[in-house]
């Protein structure tokens, strides 16, 4: 039995009724509300991915995704942000166990792996751009620009608030507040990913 | 790291007992309290089995999407099936969804999330697919306006 079952319970053992068992925890009502932010956030890429699924055949006589992609590309980007998800969880292990130098460790690892993932990308756009295949050449590469560059932006604002994180940890220490936020930023990382997910299987797997 | 190290020493809730637990940390649960150890292993296998489950599921769609072992058109469904399985690994061991009594609202949120997303994506292709099986092909509609 957890400790959260055991809270529902009265000295007699019967169960509390939700009426009467007062707020939920700060954690649970952050996470909550952060988890809110991050499903319209996903709903935000939804919106993306539609415009993509739709566009993807449209190629204006340019180059066609199968032509473009280059999947062992693809694979040492999907490895980089795997990899950094599960450092990242390592990250919120070590700040559960207070332990200020495995979370720098951690910490440190995770975002070398993410700015990895945002070079790898970067080069990929830079060659597509560099040969004529910028976002204005078809509606789509308008639509893949438009839904792995949101990603990548999203990635890249996510390592500025990793550098914060730390900086945070470093100055203010584990007060519960700086904790909280660190909770919400592993949330944060850890849906990037599953995101990513969706990319690579529809935009790069599902090239044709 | 050092200098950040050194730092955290300072730091009021960051005892010197809590530090020895941080240098037993790893894989190898040394050194620390009864009461500890279970929790951080649990924590790392957790995380581990995620990792491995997803490093599985990656490298199968890889494979699937270049094979001619499986029927083509049976492929988008296979890599459609994968990245389900995928996602729901990383929401269960790396997001921490489950069906605990905290978790409650966050998998009501979830699954209407989840509704929403399904509305847009498919509902965006099928009527795109309506309406472009609907226009008029390009030659037909330069002949109607000579």
């Amino acid at each position: 039995m957890t400790d959260a079952q055991i809270s529902q319970m009265t000295p007699e053992g019967s169960e509390i009724p939700i009426s009467e068992r007062g707020p939920a925890p700060t954690r649970v009502v952050v996470s909550y509300g952060f988890w809110l932010f991050i499903l319209s956030d996903i709903i935000l890429f939804a919106a993306l991915f539609a415009a993509y699924a739709v566009l993807s055949g449209q190629t204006a006589g340019g180059p066609s995704g199968h032509q473009l992609f280059d999947r062992g590309h693809v694979l040492i980007e999907t490895a980089c942000l795997l990899l950094s998800s599960f450092t990242c969880g390592m990250f919120s292990l070590a700040i559960d166990q207070r332990s200020a130098r495995y979370t720098y460790v951690f910490g440190a690892i995770t975002f070398a792996l993410g700015l990895g993932f945002i070079g790898l990308e970067l080069s990929e756009f830079t060659e597509m751009i560099a040969h004529g295949n910028g976002p204005q050449r078809s509606a789509f590469l308008s639509a893949f620009f438009a839904l792995v560059g949101m990603h990548g932006t999203h990635v890249t604002l996510g390592l500025a608030w990793l550098l914060g994180m730390l900086a945070q940890v470093a100055t203010l220490g584990f007060t519960p507040r700086v904790v909280g936020r660190l909770r919400c930023f592993s949330l944060f990382w850890h849906a990037l990913d599953v995101v990513w997910i969706g990319v690579f299987t529809i935009v790069y797997l599902g090239a044709h | 790291m050092a200098n950040a190290n050194d730092r955290s020493s300072n730091i009021p809730d960051n005892t010197p007992e809590q530090h020895g637990h941080a240098e037993g940390q790893g894989h190898d649960a040394q050194g620390k309290p009864p009461g500890e150890t279970p929790d951080l292993r649990a924590g790392v296998l957790k995380y581990l089995a995620g990792l491995g489950g997803s490093i599985i599921l990656t490298l199968a769609s890889f494979w699937a999407a270049g094979t001619d072992q499986v029927w083509g058109p049976g492929i988008p469904v296979l890599l459609a099936a994968l990245a389900i399985a995928q996602m729901g690994v990383h929401l269960v061991f790396f997001l921490h969804i489950s069906s605990g009594p905290e978790n409650t609202n966050n998998i009501l949120a979830l699954a209407f999330g989840v509704f929403v997303v399904a509305l847009v994506v498919f509902g965006s292709m099928i009527i795109m697919a309506n309406l472009n099986s609907h226009m008029l092909p390009m030659d037909k509609l330069l002949q109607m306006q000579r």
